[in-house]
C-alpha cells in the first residue's frame, strides 16, 4: 500500500506549501491567543469573565443562538422536506434562495432586516400594532440569526431524505401506519443525527456571529449585547487581555460544538454510504 | 427516482392535500420574509429618494475605494487560497500519511472561529504588544490597520473554502490514475494538468466562488483589524457600516446594493457550475 503511494509526484512540495500557509495563517494567529492568554493570571481571566456585563453578554449570545438554532431545526426540516418530496412552482429558485445567507455580506443583512423590523418597517410596523418590537430587542438577534443559520440545517438535512429508502415508509405504510405515525417513527429518527449537525453548525455559527446582528441588537448593556460586541468594544479600548478572555471563552464553546458534530456526522456519514 | 416511487405507492408517500399545501405555503412564507424580503428592501432604500441620489452614492470618491479594496483584498484571498486548496487536496488525498486526520482538522478550524476573534488573532500577532512588532517596524511593514492584515483575515476567514471542495472529488477519484501516469513518466504538473484538473475542474470553480462571496462580503475580521480608515482601510461592508452609523441611509443601501447584486451574481454562478458538474 505504502509503496503504491510513492510513485505519485509532489508529496514534498505539496504539502510543505500546505504547513506553510497553514502555519502562516492558522497556526501562529491561533497560537498567539494562547500566548497572549498564558501571560494572565488565572485571576485576572476569572475577574474578567464574571463581570456582569460580560457575563449578561454570554446570556444573550447562547440564549439567542440556541432559540435561532431551534427555530432553524424545526424550519429546515420542513424545507428541506418540501424541496425534496414535492413539486411546485418556483420550486428551483426557492432552492437557490436557500443560499442566500452564505451569498450576501453579513453587513448588507444587517442593515436590510434592522430597515424592515425597525418600526417604521415592513414588518416592524406590522408587529408594532400589536405591541411587539423586533429590531434592537433579543426577538431581533434571533430574527438575525435564523436568517444566517437557515442554510446550514437546510443543506445538511436533505440529502439524507434524498437518499432515503422508500422502501422503510412503503412498508410502515402496507402494515397500516398513517402518514403522521410513519414520519414520527420511521422518517424522522433517521434525520435526527442530520438535524443535529445542521443545528450544530447553525449553533456554532450564531454564537460569532457579529456583521449582522450589531444593527439589529441595538447593543443595550445587559439586554441585547452579545459577547463578540463585547470583545469588540474592549478591542477599541486597547483592553487586549479583557478581549483574549472573553475570545478564549467563546472559542472554546465553538470548539465543543464543533467536537459534538464531529461525533454525530460520522455516524451520519454511515448513513448516507449505506442508504443509497 | 421520484417519479418511480410516486407510481408504486400512490396516496401513501404523498401524504394528505391539506398537509402539503401548508407545508409548501409555510415554506414559500418562510422564505420570502426571511430572505426574498431583506433584498427587495435593499433595493427600494436604495432608490427611495431617486436615480441622482443613487448613483451619486454610488460614485462617489469612498465608495470607489471601498470597492478597488474589497476586490483586491478577494483576490489575494482567492489566489492564496488557491494555491493552498490544491496543494492541501492533493497531499492530503494522493498519499498516506501520519497526522492527516489532524491536519484535515487544522485547515477546517477557520471556519468555526468567531470572525472577530479571526480579527483579534491577527491584531495579537502583529499588533503593538507583540513579540514580532519592533521587527515590523523596522522592517517599516504594516500590517494591523492597513492592507495587509485585511488580506491576512480575509484569507483565514475563506481558508478552507477551495480545498474542501476539491478534496471529497479527488477522494472518489483514487489515484489510479495519477499511479499509471507516474510510472509511465509523466512529471508532476504534467500529470497534474492533464490527469488530475479535468476532474476537479468545476469543483475547483465552485470553490472559487464561494471562496470570492465570503472574502467580499467579510464584515467582522475585517472591521477589527482595519481600523476604519476611510478611503485607506475601508472596505465595501465597512463603508456600508459607517454610512449606516452615520444615519445616512440612502447611500448606505446604495452601496449595499452593489454587494447585493454581487450576491445574486454568485449565487447564478453557484447553481450553473453545479448543474454543469453535476452533468459531468
Amino acid at each position: 500500500m505504502k509503496r503504491k503511494s510513492v510513485v505519485i509526484p509532489g508529496f514534498g512540495l505539496t504539502t510543505g506549501v500546505t504547513l506553510a500557509i497553514l502555519s502562516v495563517v492558522v497556526l501562529i494567529p491561533l497560537a498567539s491567543l494562547v500566548v497572549f492568554s498564558a501571560q494572565m493570571s488565572a485571576s485576572e481571566i476569572i475577574d474578567v469573565i464574571t463581570r456582569p456585563r460580560v457575563l449578561s453578554s454570554f446570556k444573550v449570545s447562547f440564549l439567542t443562538a440556541f432559540v435561532a438554532s431551534l427555530i432553524n431545526a424545526v424550519m429546515g426540516v420542513v424545507l428541506a422536506w418540501v424541496l425534496v418530496r414535492y413539486t411546485f412552482p418556483l420550486k428551483r429558485i426557492v432552492d437557490g434562495t436557500i443560499e442566500l445567507p452564505f451569498a450576501l455580506p453579513t453587513a448588507v443583512a444587517g442593515i436590510a432586516l434592522t430597515a424592515l423590523t425597525a418600526d417604521t418597517g415592513l414588518v416592524g410596523g406590522f408587529f408594532a400594532n400589536f405591541g411587539i418590537k423586533i429590531a434592537f430587542t433579543r426577538i431581533g438577534i434571533t430574527v438575525a440569526l435564523v436568517f444566517i443559520g437557515i442554510p446550514f440545517v437546510v443543506r445538511a438535512v436533505q440529502p439524507v431524505l434524498e437518499k432515503l429508502d422508500p422502501a422503510y415508509e412503503e412498508a410502515a405504510g402496507v402494515l397500516g401506519a398513517s402518514r403522521t405515525r410513519i414520519f414520527w417513527k420511521v422518517i424522522l429518527p433517521e434525520l435526527i443525527p442530520a438535524i443535529f449537525t445542521g443545528f450544530g453548525l447553525a449553533f456554532g455559527r450564531c454564537l460569532g456571529e457579529y456583521g449582522s446582528v450589531v444593527f439589529i441588537a441595538g447593543n443595550m448593556p445587559f439586554e441585547t449585547e452579545i459577547a463578540p460586541l463585547i470583545i469588540m468594544s474592549e478591542l477599541q479600548e486597547y483592553d487586549y487581555s479583557s478581549a483574549t478572555t472573553i475570545a478564549l471563552v467563546m472559542l472554546v464553546a465553538s470548539f465543543v460544538t464543533l467536537f459534538l458534530v464531529n461525533v454525530v456526522q460520522n455516524r451520519n456519514a454511515k448513513i448516507l454510504k449505506g442508504g443509497s | 427516482m421520484s417519479t418511480v416511487t410516486q407510481s408504486s405507492l400512490h396516496r401513501d408517500t404523498k401524504g394528505s392535500k391539506i398537509v402539503r399545501y401548508s407545508l409548501i405555503g409555510l415554506s414559500l412564507l418562510f422564505v420570502f420574509l426571511m430572505l426574498i424580503l431583506p433584498l427587495i428592501t435593499v433595493i427600494t432604500e436604495a432608490f427611495k429618494q431617486g436615480f441622482a441620489v443613487y448613483s451619486k452614492a454610488v460614485a462617489d470618491d469612498y465608495t470607489i475605494k471601498a470597492i478597488l479594496l474589497t476586490l483586491e483584498a478577494s483576490f489575494f484571498a482567492v489566489a492564496i487560497n488557491t494555491v493552498f486548496g490544491l496543494c492541501a487536496a492533493w497531499s492530503l488525498t494522493k498519499f498516506k500519511f501520519k497526522g492527516k486526520k489532524i491536519l484535515a482538522t487544522l485547515i477546517d478550524l477557520p471556519v468555526t472561529v468567531s470572525p472577530i476573534i479571526a480579527g483579534l488573532i491577527f491584531l495579537l500577532t502583529f499588533g503593538r504588544q507583540s513579540p514580532i512588532f519592533s521587527l515590523l517596524q523596522d522592517a517599516d511593514i504594516k500590517i494591523v490597520f492597513a492592507v495587509p492584515g485585511i488580506v491576512l483575515a480575509t484569507i483565514f476567514v475563506t481558508f478552507p473554502f477551495i480545498s474542501r471542495e476539491l478534496i471529497p472529488v479527488l477522494e472518489s477519484q483514487g489515484t489510479d490514475e495519477e499511479e499509471a501516469a507516474a510510472l509511465m513518466g509523466a512529471k508532476g504538473f504534467t500529470i497534474f494538468r492533464r490527469i488530475t484538473f479535468p476532474h476537479i475542474k468545476w469543483a475547483f470553480l465552485y470553490g472559487v466562488v464561494l471562496c470570492a462571496a465570503r472574502a467580499m462580503g467579510e464584515f467582522g475580521a475585517v472591521s477589527v483589524i482595519s481600523g476604519h480608515l476611510r478611503g485607506k482601510t475601508n472596505t465595501l461592508p465597512l463603508h456600508v457600516e459607517i454610512l449606516f452609523n452615520e444615519f445616512q441611509y440612502v447611500p448606505a443601501f446604495a452601496v449595499a446594493s452593489i454587494l447585493v447584486m454581487l450576491a445574486i451574481l454568485i449565487l447564478v454562478a453557484r447553481s450553473v457550475i453545479e448543474h454543469k458538474g453535476r452533468k459531468k
